[in-house]
């Protein structure tokens, strides 16, 4: 293995770590919202580590073209999908946890 | 109609790198899911609101590069919390107004906001977000509004 070849395995390594560690946090936060913060690390660091550690290896050739267009891609709808999903649970009166009194301005109202 | 056409040319630009086969069946199954889509859009009004305009590319470079350094620094608090055995959260809903304006604008704050973790855009909606973040401190630079005033140098009230 070349230096190249350790820097994917390294990269790939890491992005599997964020991903793993997304995974944990869905599973250990207390409600939707917070478990929506934990996947976000599987959307951005992990994706993007991985994609990364790809495209070394693919080098300068449409292959690393089509990578980082996936990885703008997935920038783009991951957040919007996202926001998708946290809007649909508050207006279906879905409320937060752990909201300590006086932390919010809206913490009680219904939207 | 000169939207659609550069929204069709970036759909067939984009059939054409993904898929690389240049036969007969696979061209057929492109252009149909081109109309389809061009379909959605007009369906979807994309045309008459402005969707994102490639011009403002440029003048996101500088916070595109800021933004990337804030997700690493976010994803390494996140990922800290998550592995700690008493996990040591905050929950807040904060609003807030931001200055931009423009719909793109505001478009980009939210999806921006979303993508760094910590912090999610729970409702958009005439001007005032509501963001939904997981630690007092996370909810203290939302109310700060930097992001939301590097968003607004860039692009102003697009």
């Amino acid at each position: 293995m070349n230096w190249l070849d350790w820097l994917t395995a390294l990269m790939v390594s890491a992005g599997g770590f964020f991903v793993f560690v997304g995974g944990v946090g869905a599973v250990r936060m207390p409600d939707l919202y917070t478990r929506m913060h934990a996947t976000s690390l599987t959307d951005t660091l992990g994706s993007l580590l991985i994609l990364v550690g790809l495209m070394l290896q693919s080098g300068f050739t449409l292959i690393t073209l089509k990578i980082v267009l996936v990885a703008a891609f997935l920038l783009v709808t991951g957040p919007t999908a996202a926001y998708a999903l946290a809007n649909a649970a508050f207006l279906g009166g879905q409320l937060p946890e752990g909201l300590q009194d006086g932390a919010s301005d809206d913490g009680e109202t219904q939207p | 109609m000169g939207r659609l056409l550069i929204l069709a040319i970036g759909l067939a630009a984009a059939w054409l790198v993904w898929s690389g086969l240049f036969k007969p069946l696979i061209f057929g199954l492109g252009a149909l899911s081109l109309v389809l889509v061009l379909w959605l859009a007009i369906r979807m009004k994309v045309t008459r609101y402005g969707s994102f305009s490639l011009d403002l590319a440029p003048r996101l470079l500088g916070f595109w590069a800021w933004l990337l350094k804030e997700i690493v620094k976010s994803n390494l608090t996140v990922a800290r919390i998550v592995l700690s055995p008493r996990m040591n959260i905050s929950p807040r809903m904060v609003t807030v107004e931001p200055p931009t304006r423009g719909l793109q604008g505001q478009a980009i704050l939210a999806n921006s906001i979303t993508l760094t973790p910590g912090t999610v855009t729970v409702d958009a909606h005439d001007g005032t977000f509501k963001v939904h973040c997981l630690t007092e401190e996370g909810a203290a630079d939302i109310e700060r509004g930097e992001m939301a005033r590097r968003i607004h140098k860039a692009v102003g009230d697009r």
